[in-house]
């Protein structure tokens, strides 16, 4: 019963799934990295503290984060429609992941920054490194294995978050579990779906770990 | 003369939860250009706070910091961050960049810190190639050459030290300010780094300011010394003056727990003398101690003994005494000394190269 046409829209359901994964965590790294820098650099302990900017960025990020992405994906569908012209599918569900990926990202990238040793960047103070010098060639370098530890969650987590989205037809191997799965009772294709979306996972995973581990010159 | 720094009733005042701290009251301290300036002071004694006043990393929240004629406190951050720049500091737990190897780690300040060779301080300093070959004179001075393309994890503490000197004299600064430089390295990679910043300051000119706690650092390489005790600066002057007829109870109590660091400094001095000598080591139990034993033995024998060491210790908490003695190069003296002192009820044992 299995057919070649299955095959192909699970093949269709694997590019979907990684186009919306890739696209909504790039976006939401380019939000979520200045966000996340901003926090860390306006912390009271940061290199350059401001309450204000602060607790600003720091309201965002529990706000968004605190709304379940459900919930979100429905509340920002306007939005959605506006930049997209439609609702629903593969590019408009990369929208609200991008949304809800940012201050998650944010907060990751700013408990990475936190990390890095405070006596590198005073040694770095002291040479008269400007703020941006600092951020640019002292934090970021430092906290690059971090960073790309979360780089790995964080595909994993929006995976997750836009096989959710096919609840309200966002594409990709999510939608054809939800379709065949919940309305059909085609239970063999949720379960070869969700493998699908297992293996995924796991090759995010195994590819994010080993480059942040290459790529660490702490230990060797 | 105005010195080079001039610090003028400095204070500084965190404020934390539990109320205000003063971490620093009412300092003055003058340093001359070409000095090494040791600044020394329990922990918790304010003098990191100090040090950090020095190049505005920390804000005295009172007073002046002058460096050449120049009150930082009137600059403006751009301005700071240049003098800054002639104003090299090394730290306690070195402060490199783990992420990036040596020769990275010494181009940092050139590429980045808008270090400019001509006039200390203009942005956008050096090329890629200038630098390294800028930081490869650099490993040179501090004999690090061959480590050039390791990383900070691979190096011992020693070579991690020589890395961040060389990158704090990148900049040409006319001072280094050292936080506790030496404090994580054992005697002899502090001793050997020492001797590195007395070349530095003699071949350069450079004014070295050192914070430490080891009364030993100060001694070593020196001028002239500055106590801090409790936020206040209590005794200032000549190292070779405070030594010997310190007036406060802080230098005191500094210079005599200087001794125990002395001491291992001693012990690799007696491992030269015991070199083809006999020695032993004699434990005194608590009733050995009324009779003169030693002096008897030796007006028994007829022969000199060399104490090289005694000591008391704290055993369990009985105060043993322990003593190295070198005994004369005659078998048949050593052989019947040694019976002399066991009949005494000593415990005696044989050492060859000293262990503690």
């Amino acid at each position: 019963m299995w057919t070649s046409e299955m095959t192909l829209m699970m093949w269709d359901g694997v590019k979907e799934t990684i186009f919306m994964t890739l696209l909504s965590t790039l976006f939401g790294y380019l939000l979520g990295l200045p966000m996340g820098i901003a926090l860390a650099v306006t912390d009271r302990s940061g290199i350059k503290p401001n309450a204000v900017i602060y607790k600003v960025l720091d309201v965002i990020a529990n706000v968004v984060r605190s709304v379940p992405f459900l919930i979100l994906l429905i509340l920002v569908m306007p939005f959605t429609k506006m930049i997209v012209g439609k609702s629903y599918g593969t590019a408009a569900t990369v929208v609200p992941l991008t949304i809800a990926a940012a201050p998650f990202i944010g907060r990751m990238i700013e408990s990475s920054i936190n990390e890095v040793d405070r006596g590198v960047i005073e040694a770095a103070q002291s040479m008269g490194a400007s703020t941006m010098t600092i951020i640019i060639h002292v934090l970021l370098v430092e906290a690059r294995t971090s960073i790309l530890v979360g780089v790995t969650i964080a595909l994993g987590t929006i995976l997750g978050y836009s096989a959710m989205a096919g609840i309200v037809g966002g594409g990709g191997l999510g939608d054809i579990a939800m379709r065949y799965g919940y309305y059909r009772y085609e239970s063999e294709i949720m379960f070869v779906a969700v493998i699908l979306l297992v293996v995924l996972v796991q090759i995010f995973q195994t590819a994010g770990m080993s480059m942040s581990v290459k790529l660490d010159r702490r230990k060797r | 003369m105005a010195g080079i720094i001039e610090v003028r009733n400095l204070s500084k005042t965190f404020v934390t939860k539990d109320g205000d701290v003063e971490a620093l009251q009412d300092i003055n301290l003058s340093i001359q250009a070409g000095d090494i300036y040791g600044i020394i002071g329990m922990s918790g004694a304010g003098k990191s706070t100090l040090v950090r006043c020095l190049n505005f990393l920390e804000r005295p929240t009172s007073g002046t910091v002058e460096i050449e004629g120049r009150d930082l406190g009137s600059l403006r951050e751009k301005e700071l961050r240049a003098k800054r720049a002639g104003i090299a500091m090394i730290f306690q737990h070195f402060n490199l960049l783990m992420q990036k190897n040596v020769i990275d780690n010494i181009c940092f300040p050139l590429l980045y810190a808008g270090v400019s060779q001509k006039d200390g301080g203009q942005r956008g300093a050096m090329g890629k190639k200038d630098a390294r070959k800028r930081a490869e004179e650099l490993l040179e001075i501090v004999g690090m050459t061959e480590k050039a393309g390791a990383y900070p994890s691979q190096l011992s503490g020693g070579q991690k030290q020589r890395v961040a000197i060389a990158r704090a004299l990148a900049a040409n600064p006319k001072i280094l300010l050292c936080d506790e430089a030496t404090s994580a390295l054992d005697p002899q990679t502090t001793q050997s780094i020492l001797q590195l910043l007395k070349q530095i300051n003699r071949d350069y000119g450079i004014t070295i300011v050192i914070i430490t706690h080891e009364m030993s650092v100060v001694r070593e390489i020196c001028s002239h010394v500055a106590i801090i005790g409790g936020g206040r600066l209590v005794e200032q002057g000549r190292v070779a003056e405070i030594f010997s007829h310190p007036k406060t109870k802080e230098a005191k109590e500094l210079i005599v727990r200087g001794r125990g660091e002395e001491r291992r400094t001693l012990e690799s001095h007696q491992k030269d003398l015991m070199k083809g000598k006999c020695c032993i080591r004699i434990v005194f139990s608590v009733n050995s101690s009324f009779e003169p034993v030693i002096a008897n033995m030796v007006l028994r024998f007829g022969q000199p003994i060399n104490i090289l060491r005694a000591d008391t210790k704290n055993v369990e908490g009985i105060a043993r005494g322990e003593m190295i003695l070198s005994l004369p190069d005659d078998v048949q003296v050593q052989q019947d000394m040694k019976a002399y002192l066991i009949e005494r009820g000593l415990d005696v044992e044989e050492v060859d190269g000293y262990v503690d």
